[in-house]
């Protein structure tokens, strides 16, 4: 038996909708989720580069995160090696963003006044990517059901402006609008015609077996050693080469744009997600943990000094030029 | 005079600073306007001036401000009449002081001064209004207050704060004054509850309308009303469960009344199931992830019940909503921990001591399979001179200390190390003695808490934290200013705690001796402890500085002795003869170090052949013995009360000779007799270090 609240509720991908049309309509550029494993919304470019330097942005895009380690062969009804996130970048926030974020929670059915919404402090943090920012987790009836962050560095950079994001768990935050225990029995899609529903399982319960199995069991550790130093020279080689073209060609504005800091930010996105994948398969001790963190760190530091003197020379170079690019 | 109203609203501000922002701002407020003589005479802060706070806002009430700084006359001297005037004759000097001063030679006056006749010159400072001061000086009040953590948000300003400032109210009786800070101008208008309230912006019509014009917008501004009625609510929810109570926990009571604005209370419940789990786990996942407070049973056996602190009222529609949610999240957390709690018992502690070969505890101090191994060392030399240790289930403890480091539970709940290592040593058969052991060794976490229960637990603590501290000085990395990344501080506070209140017979030179690898280290580290008795004596016990000082002077290695001469000194201390007698100390030893006098080895006191000498001779022999005696059972008591009666004799001795006489022998000898006076209560307190009005 279903309750009354079950059948009202959005289905997986209803929710997703509502969310990006609620953004999009507050003059958000939806985006498509970055094609490439990343650990969490914040390390998409899309985010993590775009934070940098003076330009205004309103981004959104759902993106699929890649945790080896929270893996459970599909077996925990709360943990999953992938899960979706939708992340949503105000640069600058506009006044009173939280009252516009609590809109977008009564946009997906949830009535504020029947429920128990705190602000409570949480801090976020990525060392590795010299990011940190203040914030909250927004707990709605004891469960977090998104992250609020004022970006205050990236790089390792002061951010000026400063960007405001907004983290929602899709998985969590369905499993709450639809009454459930388990994340595997989220209505994911409901057909309009025939009333037949899809569950999150029947969509996602292969991945979560096939990708647990294979970065608990199958990943060949030396290979991914391989990959990862493979990854590390081409990314660090890129960034060399980067100082030259940055300082001695200055002049050249195409040259300076055409520079691909994006690739080398996806070589280090590789390093990061194959370190997790050595970490999910038991091969980094503790005394390595701390030394290869400092390779990546290098790398995604190094990435964003560089994309951030790029946009500060975009911004003060010939228009022109630019439109021409 | 008027009322006078401050709120400055917020995004929600952390919990954990409020009350401290709440009572820098009254403060900062009253001090101000204090200083600026705004305040009528009579004003009492205690009275005058109230806070307010909720998570979205901090307020300043004053009861009277006046309208105006009085008009301020002020008096500069200049020369000399001598120089300002020749025959009567106004000089450039004269005239000269007066432009400086804005006024007609004329109008200057002639004062009389010790050091003879000046002229002078009075100005009248007008007096601004209170509303301009405020505009003007408020904002810099707002601007220095701390905040553990800042940040920025307006688009290119270096403006910080805890979180976005909203909005700004300041009324001076009816009038708005119009405050500027943080790119806001303050007005009128405030905003009540998020959710209960309109969430439009409301008038806050008058200062003194103000707590109740919230309270109708669903907000309960002073925090002690709210406080209150969360505990009242705890209490009244809870007496619906037939027998049951609430776990008393003012920290968790604190942080909710800094969470909320309008509290209520909600019981939700559990499956007994989980109550198989352990009680640290599930008051740890209830307190520590979900704010709720846990319930317990007469015989104190937790309950299959919680009580959530929510932001909003409850009613028969939204209640069961909320309570199914946060039941649902409590099962699910509950559920992750016992599958931690079964999946780790598949590899015992035992096992786990080898994983811990991969786990460093810091990179130039290897791995946590070694810090077990100088755990163990240390902790068996620390037994070697105590009674009654369990020296094989100390050594047990030490090899599997760590080992839950490498546990699921312990890695999702940090906070519980230790605890579950000896919640699984208990399960895996490891003896009693040495399961406890583990499970106290990061007792006390505070200086709240209480102390290990078993002299092999507070050994095991005292060796985990000393190998740590010497380790880190070892390396340079002792805690500087307000920084103390390692928490070594905390570390030394507790192994003082521990000596005191552990009943351990160790010293902190034993402990400094053998956890130390070179002398350097040993020195830095006894510098150290010396500070964290200090702060024990003072902070915890509450011993007043100069008993402090005083005690400390006369030695701190044996912790629990001094202690207990402090607790002495500060009993005796209001006695008048006591007070007379280290009055006469500090006398003695300023006599000696003029005389720049050391006392030999071998030196007697023979009678004198003078009255009153002989007779503070006789008596001191007499109190000599009887402070030996006393302070050898550490009856110090006795020792300070018999060092009191010498004040009659010493008394008489000061009045009646000099001890700088001119013939060498007779100085020399009065110089020995008071040399050995100080000497003989040297052990107990440095004497001259009290001070008299105490």
């Amino acid at each position: 038996m279903k309750s009354e609240s079950q059948k009202k509720a959005l289905t997986f991908q209803e929710l997703l909708f509502t969310l990006q049309k609620f953004w999009a309509e507050h003059g958000c550029v939806l985006q498509q989720p970055y094609d490439l494993e990343v650990g969490a919304g914040t390390m998409s470019p899309d985010t993590f580069l775009r934070v940098l330097g003076p330009k205004p942005i309103n981004i959104a895009y759902a993106q699929p995160s890649r945790r080896p380690a929270d893996g459970r062969y599909g077996e925990n009804p709360n943990r999953l090696f992938r899960h979706t996130q939708l992340q949503v970048i105000l640069k600058p926030p506009p006044e009173r963003v939280q009252e516009l974020y609590l809109q977008s929670l009564e946009a997906i059915g949830i009535v504020l006044a029947e429920h128990d919404i705190k602000f409570e402090e949480d801090n976020w943090e990525w060392p590795v990517g010299g990011a940190w920012g203040v914030g909250w987790q927004v707990m709605l009836d004891g469960q977090e059901i998104t992250q609020f962050t004022y970006f205050q560095q990236c790089g390792g950079m002061d951010l000026d402006p400063i960007s405001g994001e907004i983290t929602y768990g899709l998985e969590r935050l369905a499993q709450f609008v639809q009454d459930l225990d388990s994340v595997y029995d989220i209505v994911w899609s409901r057909d309009a015609v025939t009333g037949k529903e899809l569950t999150f399982g029947d969509v996602r319960l292969h991945e979560e077996q096939q990708f647990s199995a294979y970065a608990f069991d199958y990943a060949d550790v030396d290979k991914l050693w391989q990959h990862l130093n493979l990854y590390e020279e081409e990314c660090k080689a890129l960034l060399a080469r980067a100082k030259d073209v940055l300082v001695e060609e200055c002049g050249d504005t195409l040259t300076i744009l055409r520079f691909p800091t994006m690739g080398a930010y996806e070589l280090a996105l590789k390093c990061s997600h194959t370190f997790n994948l050595l970490d999910a398969r038991g091969a980094i001790s503790v005394t390595e943990r701390v030394g290869v963190m400092a390779r990546i760190r290098n790398l995604i530091v190094g990435v964003a000094k560089i994309y951030a003197e790029q946009e500060r020379l975009k911004a003060t170079s010939n228009e022109q030029t630019l439109v021409g690019a | 005079m008027a009322e006078f109203l401050f709120e400055i609203g917020l995004e929600e501000v952390p919990a954990r600073m409020i009350p401290g922002a709440e009572a820098e701002l009254l403060r900062r407020v009253v001090a101000l306007l204090g200083k600026e003589h705004l305040l009528p005479e009579g004003f009492e802060a205690l009275s005058d001036a109230k806070s307010y706070s909720s998570p979205r806002r901090l307020a300043v009430y004053i009861s009277d401000v006046l309208a105006v700084q009085p008009d301020i006359t002020e008096e500069a001297t200049g020369p000399a009449v001598k120089i300002a005037f020749k025959d009567g004759v106004p000089t450039p000097a004269a005239e000269a002081f007066a432009k400086k001063n804005g006024i007609a030679v004329s109008e200057l006056k002639t004062i009389t001064t010790p050091k003879g006749e000046y002229i002078a010159a009075s100005t009248v400072k007008k007096g601004r209004s209170a509303a301009e001061v405020i505009a003007s000086e408020l904002p810099k009040e707002l601007a220095a207050i701390y905040w553990a953590k800042n940040m920025r948000w307006i688009p290119g300003s270096t403006q910080t704060f805890v979180r976005p400032v909203q909005w700004m109210v300041c009324l001076l009786g009816d009038a708005v004054v119009p405050v500027e800070f943080a790119g806001k101008t303050a007005e009128r208008v405030s905003f009540g509850h998020r959710v209960l309230s309109s969430g439009e912006a409301f008038e806050v019509q008058t200062p003194a309308s103000y707590l109740a014009q919230l309270e109708g917008e669903y907000v309960l501004a002073d925090v002690e009303a709210r406080r209150h009625k969360i505990r009242k609510t705890l209490d009244h929810v809870c007496r619906t469960v037939p027998g049951a109570r609430w776990r008393e926990d003012e920290a968790l009571v604190e942080k909710m009344t800094h969470l909320v604005e309008w509290p209520d209370v909600l019981l939700g419940s559990f499956e007994p199931e989980y109550l198989a789990l352990p009680e640290e786990v599930l008051v740890t996942v209830m307190r520590d992830h979900q704010n709720y407070f846990a319930l317990e049973g007469a015989d104190g056996k937790l309950l299959p019940y919680f009580l959530a602190v929510t932001n909003i009222s409850l009613t028969e529609a939204n209640a069961p909503i909320i309570k199914g949610n946060n039941e649902r999240v409590l099962r699910a957390r509950f559920n992750d921990a016992r599958f931690f709690w079964e999946f780790d018992q598949r590899t015992p502690l035992e096992e786990r001591v080898k994983l811990l070969e991969n786990v460093t505890f810091q990179k130039d101090l290897g791995t946590y399979a070694l810090k077990s191994e100088r755990i163990g060392a240390l902790a068996a030399k620390l037994a070697q001179g105590i009674d009654g240790v369990d020296t094989a289930a100390l050594a047990e403890a030490a090899r599997l200390a760590k080992a839950d480091l490498t546990t699921e539970l312990v890695k999702e709940f940090t906070e519980l190390q230790g605890v579950i290592g000896g919640l699984y040593a208990k399960s895996q058969g490891v003896s009693a003695v040495a399961a406890d052991a583990i499970y106290d060794q990061y007792t006390p976490a505070s200086m709240e808490d209480g102390v290990p229960r078993s002299l092999e637990g507070a050994l095991l603590g005292v060796a985990d934290r000393a190998d740590t501290i010497a380790g880190m000085f070892g390396l340079g990395l002792e805690p500087t200013g307000s920084k103390d990344p390692f928490a070594l501080r905390r570390a030394a506070n507790s192994i003082v705690k521990i000596l005191v209140e552990g009943e351990l017979a160790l010293t902190l030179q034993q402990i400094v001796e053998h956890a130390a690898k070179d002398e350097a280290t040993a020195t830095k580290m006894l510098n150290f402890f010396r500070d964290r008795v200090e702060f024990y004596m003072r902070e915890v016990n509450g011993t007043s500085y100069d008993v402090v000082a005083a005690v400390l002077a006369a030695g701190f290695y044996d912790v629990r002795d001094a202690v207990a001469r402090a607790a002495a000194v500060s009993a005796a201390r209001g006695g008048d003869d006591f007070i007379a007698v280290s009055a006469a100390f500090k006398r003695m030893k300023n006599i000696l170090t003029q005389a720049n006098f050391a006392l030999a080895a071998d030196a007697k006191l023979a009678p004198a052949g003078v009255a009153v000498e002989d007779a503070l001779i006789a008596k001191f022999n007499e109190v000599e013995a009887v402070v030996t005696k006393a302070a050898a059972s550490q009856d110090y008591a006795a020792a300070l009360a018999s060092i009191a009666t010498l004040r009659k004799e010493v008394d008489a001795f000061f009045e009646g000779v000099m001890v700088n006489d001119p013939d060498a022998a007779v100085r020399e000898r009065r110089l020995t007799l008071l040399a050995k006076i100080v000497a003989s209560v040297a052990a107990i307190a440095d004497f001259a270090e009290i001070v008299a009005a105490g």
